[in-house]
């Protein structure tokens, strides 16, 4: 999928970010969590869509990330919500990876 | 396939929003009402001690589901709505002002209201409780700058109210009739950490102490403490527990033993009714033994538990107790209900306000609290729930990864 209006943004390298931890950064005003799962770099927006937390502080368990403060459960793969008390997706970015640099893909004026 | 079915939910709470919310998912099409005695929507409590109580956040961004969510889903909400009677051989309710819902399905859910204060002047304005969106409200049209608050009760809501009035530009003053803080909820050695935390914020904090009455000439003046000593306040938060309204339930002979008596699908003595939240009295087969839980997430699973239950759907309920309670800059969370542990061991450093605790027993974590650490709570809840064999020395160690204790 490429799309002309999408500019990708290197926000961390592939080292650090591992299976079990995550990293939260940030694209303008924009909060996305950087995840790895089986070997391959995702991109979710960061902040739950229930309550104000982070969801990079929270806890990762069978390809989904639980939010630390109330326990929402969601894709990491698709940002889609699974659990209450979450019931709005967290918006997923496009990832590629250009040597050791992870870039994420937001539309373009968002930022 | 039309459903002539009604479903009725008595308590627009958290629970029995999600009984409703519930219903829907599952795919039930026939009629679902919701009835609620409060002017408002299911909202969440947790912000009415904090955001909402300073003013940070709009009612309406409390609710579970706007108005617009609700209508789509085809739940009828009846709002300002008082239920006066159960009638179980008619499979009626009925309401304030003598009319009568028929049901085929009834879900309880109707929570617990506070506990009053039995003393002189209690009644006077300026003395305020904190349980409802009403509450808060009127709190915070009350809170003046430089306020003198007495908070009565060291408990979750008393200290959530102090932090959050002190933000506020309070003084706040806590008296606590035990000799320590928290004492129903967490350990001794957290009850200090509370105590030096909230001493260290400018709070006012007095154990063992009680309140005699309250004074004033036509609003609160001042509170009398034993002995004679008196402090001038304005403004009075009183939090000292809550009591089950099971009222309903046992009029109409519901089995009730401190709450109305569940089993693990939320189903009550009467096969046509269930009952979710605050008010339950339900079996843990984690904890093995019966339990009443105030809290978010026993409200909110429980009353999913029960939807499905009104639709024959249920899976056994059974969850670790999990609490989380936010002051000034402190985020706390709870797991289990520890009473007599072996071993304590902590990660972190108590002083650094980030760190958690877990309480041991027979080599398996029994609970644990984290201040600032959510994280490794909630390692730490599925470290409790798989039963892992876990040292004190291991968990204590911070090369420990914790998630890696789980593959065992």
């Amino acid at each position: 999928m490429t799309d002309a209006n999408i500019e990708f943004h290197a926000v961390a390298t592939t080292a650090e970010v591992t299976e079990d931890e995550p990293k939260a950064v940030s694209i303008g005003r924009m909060d996305i969590g950087i995840y790895k799962l089986e070997g391959e770099f995702y991109a979710i927006d960061d902040i739950c869509t229930h309550a104000y937390a982070c969801m990079t502080d929270g806890y990762i368990d069978d390809g989904q990330i639980e939010c630390p403060l109330h326990g929402a459960c969601f894709d990491i793969k698709t940002g889609k919500a699974l659990t209450a008390p979450a019931t709005i997706d967290l918006r997923p970015y496009e990832v590629k990876i250009e040597g050791d640099q992870i870039m994420v893909g937001v539309t373009k004026a968002e930022d | 396939m039309s459903d002539d079915r009604t479903f009725v939910i008595i308590g627009a709470s958290q629970a029995g929003g999600w009984v409703a919310q519930t219903l829907r998912n599952e795919g039930f099409e026939g009629n679902v009402i919701l009835i609620g005695e409060e002017p408002y929507l299911p909202y969440e409590r947790p912000p009415l001690s904090k955001a909402a109580l300073l003013g940070e956040v709009t009612v309406d961004s409390t609710y579970f589901w706007q108005q617009e969510a609700l209508d789509e889903a085809n739940i009828e909400v009846r709002l300002n709505t008082r239920v006066t009677a159960i009638d179980r051989d008619a499979k009626e309710i009925e309401i304030e002002g003598g009319d009568r819902i028929a049901y085929d399905k009834l879900a309880i859910t109707t929570g617990a209201r506070v506990r009053k204060l039995p003393i002189e002047g209690a009644d006077l304005p300026g003395v305020f409780y904190l349980r409802t969106m009403g509450d808060t409200l009127a709190i915070r049209n009350a809170v003046k700058d430089g306020a003198t608050a007495m908070i009565v009760g060291g408990g979750w809501i008393g200290l959530e109210c102090a932090a959050t009035l002190t933000k506020l530009g309070c003084k706040s003053v806590v008296v606590e009739a035990a000799d320590r803080l928290c004492g129903r909820a967490v350990t001794p050695e957290i009850s200090d950490w509370m105590l030096k935390f909230h001493t260290g914020h400018g709070v006012d904090v007095r154990l063992s102490t009680g309140l005699e009455k309250f004074e004033g000439n036509g609003h609160l003046e001042r509170a009398v403490l034993p002995g004679g000593d008196t402090i001038d306040c304005s403004i009075a938060v009183v939090g000292i527990g809550v009591i089950a309204n099971v009222e309903l339930a046992q009029d109409t002979g519901l089995k009730i033993d401190n709450g109305i008596v569940v089993d693990d699908r939320a189903c009550t003595s009467d096969p046509d009714i269930v009952a979710a939240g605050d008010v339950t009295n339900h079996p843990n087969g984690l904890l093995e033994r019966r339990i009443r839980l105030e809290s978010y997430e026993n409200a909110q699973n429980q009353g999913i538990t029960a939807g499905k239950a009104m639709l024959d759907k249920a899976e056994p309920y059974s969850e670790i107790p999990w609490f989380w309670s936010d002051q000034f800059d402190a985020n706390l969370q709870l797991i289990g209900l520890p009473q007599d542990w072996d071993e304590t061991a902590t990660r972190g450093d108590q002083d650094s306000n980030e760190f958690v605790t877990f309480y041991l027993k027979n080599g398996m974590i029994d609970g644990a609290i984290s201040v600032n650490n959510p994280r490794d709570l909630r390692v730490g809840k599925r470290l409790m729930q798989g039963k892992k064999q876990v040292s004190a020395a291991e968990l204590i160690d911070p090369e420990t990864k914790l998630q890696a204790l789980l593959k065992r």
